[in-house]
């Protein structure tokens, strides 16, 4: 069996700040994997590590090896910019670039320097279709991405992360600040999306979790207490503590 | 369909195919009986095996869907019918192989005044006829021919009212056939529960299609 992505002993430190405290695992490709817990348990500080997010941050250090088709991302040889290539990321609030639809997407392709028309074509309509905003939009590229709504402008952060190819996708609460229509947009996407990638989505909304992922992970105080497939955390937890958080019983 | 619509419509086919085995079941265990036919008796053992594994697997489905998919309104009352809609086709399976199990401790083949006395073969095709039309019922949201389904019981609460006394006089009058009149009432009483299941599927379907709770109400009310 050969993982997308195995996280071997990682223990994360911010200076003296032990946040992430020995959590290993193992992600099957084409698989959505959800990230549970209450505030401040290290699901996203864990999440950003899986692309080296945490780079930019001075007092972070990282023990452990995380492996991508298993290579080690954090060894000395990798680029940062071309893991992020592979491991793209859509962050809770929608973000979209103050230019066109079609500049947005192909952001990524520009500053790598391409810039040949059928190509930033070709990809742009690739990229919205995946994104399932293709139809809504193809009529009017040129139009501003801030004139979107704010569940479009998800899904064209989606489409522009799409762009590069990657394929494993890190979501943080991708749909936490979406009406419930888009979100319903966006989880029916991450089915569709899991086909050609590998998905980790950090979500509060357990539910969200119990209907999108394959398997989910239940992080507490930087531990990860237990990890399995999501009918068996939903239906039967091992542990007690896991049971308590998603009855609603903490957290 | 999004996501969990696909996963209500496997759990409907699904419902669909162990309604069919247990229709099935139900119609070997007839012909079983007008013919003392053992291999087909022994047939319908064999396969309440399959019905038990449906149940279990209709029961998983169910609560992977409620757990992961916190289905509302229709979808909820959907997933509840469905619940029990599958206990009442096991039991009905049940009866089935109860029946067989008469057939294969038969020495002789069934007296055919007893079977046309008792009306016990006319009592097992309305049966299994209730039970096919609820399933086109279930397929296509139609309550009203659900709601067929209580005036089409009485029949088999009459007949069932009515055994004790026509195996009773038939004892009498053929002492050296009580094993098989036994047979007969017993399988006339499994019959009437037959009909009994088929109700509370017909109340099942009302309730995920109309949203009305029909149980313990009075006959008019239905």
């Amino acid at each position: 069996m050969s993982y997308k992505l195995e996280a071997e002993n990682i223990n994360v430190h911010y200076g003296s700040n032990h946040v992430i405290k020995n959590v290993s695992m193992k992600l099957q490709p084409n698989t959505v994997t959800a990230f549970i817990g209450p505030s401040g348990c290290g699901k996203s500080t864990f999440l950003r590590c899986l692309n080296r997010m945490n780079d930019y941050i001075d007092l972070f250090h990282l023990d452990g090896k995380i492996k991508v088709d298993g290579k080690n991302i954090y060894d000395k040889k990798v680029r940062v910019e071309e893991l992020r290539k592979q491991i793209g990321m859509v962050f809770q609030k929608p973000n979209p670039f103050p230019k066109s639809i079609y500049e947005n997407v192909v952001y990524g392709l520009r500053i790598q320097g391409i810039n040949k028309k059928s190509i930033l074509d070709e990809t742009v309509e690739r990229s919205l279709q995946q994104a399932a905003l293709w139809e809504e939009v193809k009529d009017d590229l040129k139009k501003s991405a801030l004139q979107l709504s704010g569940g479009q402008q998800q899904r064209l952060c989606i489409a522009r992360t799409l762009a590069t190819n990657p394929t494993v996708l890190l979501m943080d609460e991708p749909a936490s600040a979406l009406d419930p229509i888009s979100t319903s947009k966006v989880e029916e996407l991450i089915h569709d999306l899991k086909k050609d990638l590998t998905i980790i989505i950090v979500t509060h909304n357990m539910q969200q979790a119990a209907r999108v992922s394959d398997t989910t992970a239940f992080f507490y105080l930087g531990d990860l207490v237990e990890m399995d497939a999501t009918k068996v955390m939903f239906t039967n937890p091992r542990e007690t503590q896991t049971q308590n958080y998603i009855t609603g019983r903490f957290g | 369909m999004v996501h969990h619509e696909i996963e209500l419509e496997k759990l409907r086919n699904e419902v669909s195919l162990m309604w069919n085995l247990t229709v099935s079941q139900m119609q070997k265990a007839k012909r079983a009986m007008v013919t003392l036919d053992r291999d087909l008796a022994g047939e319908v053992l064999h396969s309440e095996r399959r019905v038990n594994a449906y149940e279990l697997n209709i029961d998983n489905q169910c609560e992977y869907i409620i757990a992961l998919m916190n289905p509302v309104a229709v979808d909820l009352r959907f997933v509840l019918a469905v619940l029990k809609i599958n206990t009442n086709l096991e039991r009905i399976g049940d009866i089935a192989e109860g029946i067989a199990r008469y057939i294969m401790d038969s020495s002789k083949q069934y007296d055919e005044s007893l079977l046309e006395l008792t009306e016990v073969i006319l009592m097992f095709e309305e049966a299994t006829s209730m039970l096919e039309d609820l399933l086109m019922s279930f397929h296509n949201e139609d309550t009203s021919m659900a709601r067929t389904i209580f005036s089409r019981d009485e029949y088999l609460n009459e007949m069932n009212a009515k055994a004790n006394t026509l195996i009773a006089n038939y004892i009498k009058q053929h002492p050296d056939n009580i094993e098989q009149a036994l047979h007969i009432l017993s399988t006339i009483r499994k019959l009437e529960r037959v009909g009994d299941q088929s109700k509370n599927i017909a109340e099942e379907i009302i309730f995920y299609v109309e949203a009305k709770v029909l149980k313990h109400s009075d006959k008019k009310e239905k």
